[in-house]
This record gives structure tokens, sequence and C-alpha cells, in this order.
């Protein structure tokens, strides 16, 4: 990404980190059409920071904040900028915030923004650069909670000119932060990171072992494996002296604190302190049971036969492949694929027993219907005019009859002298007019209303048919409520 | 045997494509499937009437054994055909529908690919693999991240041109997960789409739930692994290979387990 050197970079990486800005002076242009509040008191872009502020200190090295914890730490804040508002309002400003900064309602749940770049040809192109600022994730419990991007966090340094898709700058900033929360902070991160540590040697275990369960061939048990599981050992052993020596002294200090302040970070640190012993422990069992894994794996998997035939790799030849391709181009494999792998559907034979079952069945409960509610984009209309301004004129010439009624034929042929399409106009109007919206005409202030009668001629056209109408301007008069038909 | 086929055979012969239609019915489980499936391995003329059976009501026969039944497939324009606009008609107007089909393609690749890993997963007939929701969303979005550090350049996608934005990307910005008013899994979301693809292909016979971990976990059926094998993996290589995209087939496979160092 870096090293094409061009002054052109640099150009972009402001306005990506212009454009990271966006969204929060979106809150503060938006505020003012609400419909549920006067929200023109509360400073959206300041309530939009504070939100990332929270996720971000919420955010801890490997869950995050939950949607409503936000909320409540936010309440505070806004409360203070509108006292005289009620909760229930406050609580709806924290949403309409958190729900802008997650961008619900989009199908991405992002922003995006198009930027210009002048390319290694010199020509200049436009780009669509994709950001979030807060997203949002499953944890293992299906939970799902919230992190601030490294785009957010980079926001909101305020330094314009920072790379601002960099995660090692946003973890820097974090960590900075983190360090200027107090003393005892230096302590909770390294706790944190053991313990974040032991989370991904956990994972990684996890992973070997399950490849294992699949396959022992997939693994390197005779030297990966060995060396992962050593350095997860040596690091519970530093770890469980480190953590050990925190325990003690913490919890002296914590008892011995005078400041309610420092007690409570005491306190929180012992807490997270004895989260990572624990921790540390169960990964221990784990890596005690991993070659007993191993080996039952080994004797269960050396029956399987010898491959029989060749096949394809699934991941690398088709996979890894069709990603790179561009969406035009991946719509055919990826179709071909389904389209094969789904097997059959059967259709399904109604059969009255069941219909009749289906249709006596109470309605189901409407809170249990209750989804996302798409919001429709509805894309601007194609241009619907079918005839030009020019042929609407001719028609109206033709259709003008105020004094004798004329046939359809007649009409037709003089049109088609013109303009072919003024005579499909003529024909179109001339049938519209054989059930003229006479009420209509009235409502609309119109002089003069155009009224077809068939009279049981058939109309001799090469490109119609029907009644050869007969067509007559006929006058309106809304004051009486009457109109004059002077039709044959 | 004589060629002539009595009313008899023919019913027997139908017999067996009908219960090919029924999925999670097994051979084990059925005696007359059992023997059915079992005159199809040793009767070739019983064999040839099946296949004219089959393809009269516009099926093809992929495989008949006795681990996964009769295996159907539908030909082209075939009543029992299952349509990707059928089967991504519930996504939302306002994205484009390329998108949306891709990405469901993707996600139906990414569960053949972690179901077997390797070449030879997908050839023995005795493997069985498990798939979750989390590690199909994961695997492919593991790929993605790959596929974006390998790219060099500008990686943005030009704003005018939305349809030569490559398909990992579009995979990487959809979000994994999203919390809806009821506390569900919205359906637009990677986890949702990777879940209704699962849900989906155990409906049809394809795998079966194990548990309800990691979002659920399934293994694959032998019928999964005859489909993929005998036509999906085929059809989508051919396709692939029109667009000259394929590399050189190797021994090994080339999913592996990730190091999470990264994360």
């Amino acid at each position: 990404m870096a090293g094409l050197g061009d002054p052109d970079e640099g150009l972009a990486r402001r306005l990506k980190a212009l454009a990271c800005t966006a969204p929060l002076h979106d809150l503060d242009a938006r505020k003012a059409k609400l419909d549920w509040a006067d929200a023109t008191v509360y400073q959206m872009a300041e309530i939009g920071l504070h939100t990332i502020d929270q996720v971000t200190i919420a955010m801890d090295f490997d869950t995050g904040a939950d949607h409503q914890q936000v909320v409540n730490r936010l309440l505070p804040f806004i409360a203070a900028q509108a006292p005289g508002r009620g909760a229930g309002e406050h609580t709806r400003v924290a949403r309409w915030v958190l729900d802008n900064l997650i961008n619900v309602g989009t199908t991405d749940r992002g922003f995006r923004r198009v930027y210009g770049s002048v390319d290694a040809d010199g020509r200049y192109r436009r780009r669509a650069f994709d950001f979030k600022l807060l997203v949002e994730l499953a944890a293992p419990d299906g939970e799902v909670y919230l992190r601030a991007t490294d785009e957010a966090i980079n926001v909101l340094v305020g330094a314009l000119d920072t790379d601002v898709e960099s995660a090692q700058i946003a973890a820097e900033v974090k960590l900075e932060n983190l360090i200027t929360r107090g003393r005892l902070a230096d302590a909770k991160l390294a706790a944190e990171q053991a313990r974040y540590r032991t989370v991904q040697y956990g994972e990684t275990l996890r992973a070997r072992l399950d490849a294992t369960r699949r396959d022992v061939r997939s693994v390197d048990w005779e030297r990966e494996v060995p060396e992962l599981l050593d350095s997860a050992l040596s690091h519970i052993e530093s770890r469980f002296r480190a953590e050990t020596a925190i325990l003690k002294n913490i919890t002296a200090a914590r008892d011995e604190a005078e400041d309610p302040g420092h007690k409570r970070r005491a306190a929180e640190l012992v807490e997270i302190v004895g989260d990572c012993i624990r921790r540390h422990t169960q990964l221990q069992s784990r890596l005690q049971a991993a070659g007993a894994v191993f080996r039952a794996e080994q004797d269960r998997q050396q029956f399987s036969g010898p491959p029989q035939r060749a096949a394809i790799d699934v991941f690398g030849q088709l996979l890894t492949p069709t990603l790179e391709l561009p969406l035009a181009d991946a719509v055919a494999p990826t179709q071909a694929f389904f389209h094969a792998a789904t097997g059959i559907a059967v259709p399904a034979l109604p059969s009255l027993p069941s219909l009749v079952s289906l249709l006596l069945r109470p309605a189901p409960e409407r809170e249990q219907l209750v989804g996302e509610v798409p919001e429709p984009e509805l894309a601007p209309a194609e241009v619907t005019d079918s005839y030009s301004d020019e042929q609407w004129r001719l028609a109206d010439e033709l259709l003008d009859l105020p004094e004798v009624p004329r046939r359809l034929s007649g009409l037709l042929a003089e049109a088609r002298e013109t303009d072919a399409g003024v005579a499909r106009l003529v024909a179109l109007r001339a049938l519209h007019a054989y059930g003229p919206e006479v009420g209509a005409a009235i409502r609309q202030g119109e002089r003069r209303v155009l009224l077809a009668f068939d009279d049981g001629t058939m109309l001799d056209d090469p490109e119609f048919g029907g009644a050869d109408l007969l067509l007559m301007s006929a006058g309106v008069d809304g004051r009486d409520g009457t109109e004059t038909e002077e039709v044959a | 045997m004589s060629t002539g086929h009595s009313s008899a055979d023919a019913e027997a012969a139908a017999r067996l494509v009908s219960f090919g239609m029924r999925p999670k019915l097994l051979p084990g489980r059925d005696v007359v499937y059992g023997e059915l499936v079992r005159r199809y391995g040793e009767d070739s003329a019983f064999k040839q009437l099946t296949h004219a059976v089959a393809a009269g009501l516009g099926l093809m026969v992929l495989e008949v054994s006795t681990q996964a039944g009769a295996v159907l497939a539908a030909t082209d324009e075939s009543i029992f055909e299952i349509k990707m606009d059928t089967y991504a008609r519930q996504s939302k107007i306002r994205e484009r529908r390329d998108t949306e089909k891709v990405l469901h393609g993707l996600i139906h690749l990414a569960t053949a690919a972690l179901g077997y890993p390797r070449p030879d997963d997908l050839a023995n007939d005795t493997y069985i693999g498990r798939v979750s929701v989390e590690q199909v969303d994961g695997v492919v979005r593991e790929a993605c991240r790959i596929l974006d550090e390998r790219a060099g350049g500008n990686k943005d996608p030009l704003a005018d041109a939305p349809e030569l934005e490559q398909a990992w990307r579009a995979y990487a910005r959809r979000p994994a997960a999203a919390a809806t008013k009821d506390g569900r899994l919205a359906s637009d979301t990677t986890r949702g789409m990777v879940a209704r693809a699962l849900r989906f292909l155990s409906e049809h016979g394809f795998l079966v739930q194990v548990s309800g971990e990691q979002g659920g976990t399934y293994r694959t059926t032998p019928r999964y692994q005859v489909q993929v094998r005998e036509l999906a993996a085929d059809a989508a290589f051919d396709e692939l290979l029109t667009l000259g995209v394929v590399s050189v087939p190797g021994g090994e496979g080339s999913l592996r387990a990730t190091a999470s160092d990264t994360l």
C-alpha cells in the first residue's frame, strides 16, 4: 500500500481522515429533522465522540461493550446538555446517536465516501472509501457487542494527517489512553494483555485440535504443536508467578487504600488478575489433555483408507479464486456451484386437509414477526414520456374539434401524414376519451373535454382495430355542474 | 437379461427415484429402499431403466449407494431445479442482486471447503466433515484478510464501477453480526446468511445438526459428498476454467488451520 511515494497519497490519506468525521457532522445536520423531539439543544457531534470514547474504553482486549451499557454510560452526559428534558428522551437520543454511528438501516452497516486520486498512469480515478466507526460482533455466547474500529479511534485523536486504517497507530493511542488513566493502569494493562495472550493460546490450540480431529496429517505434531505447547506452558508459568505477586500486593493495597477511587481501581485490578489466573489454569488443563487427543485421533484415523480418486481442492481451487474475481465475473461460478450443490427441490403438492388447517390456523403473534424493516430505496423513474412535446402539440391541434365531430379514421390518416407517433397518440387519446372523467375535468378547471362515441362503424386501419369512434370536444361548465354534450 | 422391461420393473425403478427425492431417508433404514439399491448395483438393465426414468423426469442419477442412497441432481430447466434467484429472493431489494447472489454462493462454497478441507477428504467415501456457522464465516473472513494483505497499490475500489469490485471486498465489508430489535441474528449479515445456508443444506439432507455450539455445528452426510464431488465442484471448476483463473491441482489441499496471532 505504501511505497508509491507520490504526493497524492498524503492527499488521499487526509481525504479519508476527513471522511471519517463526516458521520459526526451529519448527526448535527440531521438533528433538526427528528420528529420525536426538538433535538436542536443537543450537541450531537459531541455525543457521538463521547459514544466512541465510551465504546473504546469499554473495549477490553477480547470483548467490547454491549449496546445497553453504552447507552447507560452516555445518559449523564446527555442529561447535562438538556437537564429539562425527560429521561426517556435522553435514552432515545443516546440510541439514535449509537444507531447512526453504526449506521443501522444500511445493508453493510458502514459509511462510504467517494474520493479521487491519480493512478499510476496519471489518470484521475474516483474510488470509494468504505469505513465503519462502530462494529457489532458476535461473542461466543451469541451476544452482540460493540467495538470501535481503528478508523473511529484515529478520528478521536483529531490528527488529520494519520493513516486512518493503521491498526498500529490505533493500538498506540489505545495504550496511551490506558496509561493516562491511572497509576495502576500499567499493571492492569499487563494483566489484560497476558489474559489476551492466554485466550490466543487457547484459541490456537483449539484450532489445532479441531484440525487434528478432522485429519491428523493436517497438523504438524512433530515440531509445530510441541513448540506451541512449550511456549504456552512457559507463558503460564511466568504469568502465574507475576500474577500471584500482583494479587498479593494489590489485595493489600486495596485493603489499605484510603481514597475510594484508588480503592475501586485496585479492586478492579484484583478482579482482572483473578480472572487471568482462572484462565491460565483452564489453559493448562487443556494443554495437558492435548497429547491424549492426538494419540486417540491417530488410533482412530489410521484405519481410514487411502484416497481412491482425485478430486478438486474446494478451498484452493474454487473458493480463493472466486473471492478474487470481480463481482460481475463471480456470479457464474458461484451460481454453478450453488445450483449443483443444493440438490433438488421437490415441488410441494397442495393437499386439501393441510390447506384447510392452514387457513383455519390463528394468525401468528405479530411480535414474533418483527424483524428489521428494510427501508426501500426508490430509484428515480426512467423517463416515462413516450411522446415528445411536439407530438402532444400536434395531437392537441388535431383533437381540438369544437364544432363538427370527426371520425377517428380521418384523424389517424391526417396524423400519419406528419408522424406515425402522433397517430398512435391520437388513437390512445381517442380510446381514453371513450370514458372521459368529466368530474376530474371539472375539478381541474378545464374548459373542454374530449368525448368519443361508438356508432357501430368498424375501424379499417392497418395499425389499429376496433370501432371507428366519433370524436368531439365538449364544453364543460363547472359553475352549475352540468355539461353540454354535443355528441352526434 | 432381455431388453424388455416389465411394468413391475418400471415401477421399481420409479420407486427408487422417488426414494431419492426424500433426501433424509436412508437405505439402511428402509427395507424396500435397501433392496432397490442392491438391485441397482447388481442388475445393469435395472440401472439403465432407473437412469431412463430419472432422465424422463428431468433428473440425473449421480450415485446410488447404501451410504448415500439415490443421489439425484436436476438437469437444466427441470421442475426440480433450485434456482439461485429463488434462494436469494428474500434479500433486500436495494442491494445489487449480483452481490447478494455472489455472497450466498461464496458461503455455499466455503461450507463445502470446510466440510472437505483436502481433495482426499472429498474423494474418501468414509470421510465425514464438520462445519459450524462460526467456522464458515471465519474461513471466508480469513481468506479475505489474506487477499487484502496481498493486494498492493491503492486498494479502494473504483466508485464508478461497482461491478469490478472484487468479491472478497464485498464479503469483508458486510458485517458479521448485527443486533436486531428482538435480539435475533439479522439475516443480511454474513453469520445470518451462513446460518441460513447450513439450515437449508440440512433440510435437504446434506448436513446433520450436531449441536448448537458456535452458532450451529453440523456434520456432512455422504449425500453431500457425492453432490459436491460428482457435480458441484466440477461445475464451478469449469466456470473458473473458462475465466482462466484456476491453478494446477496439488495433493495436499490449501486450507490450513490458521495461526491466530493476527487477532
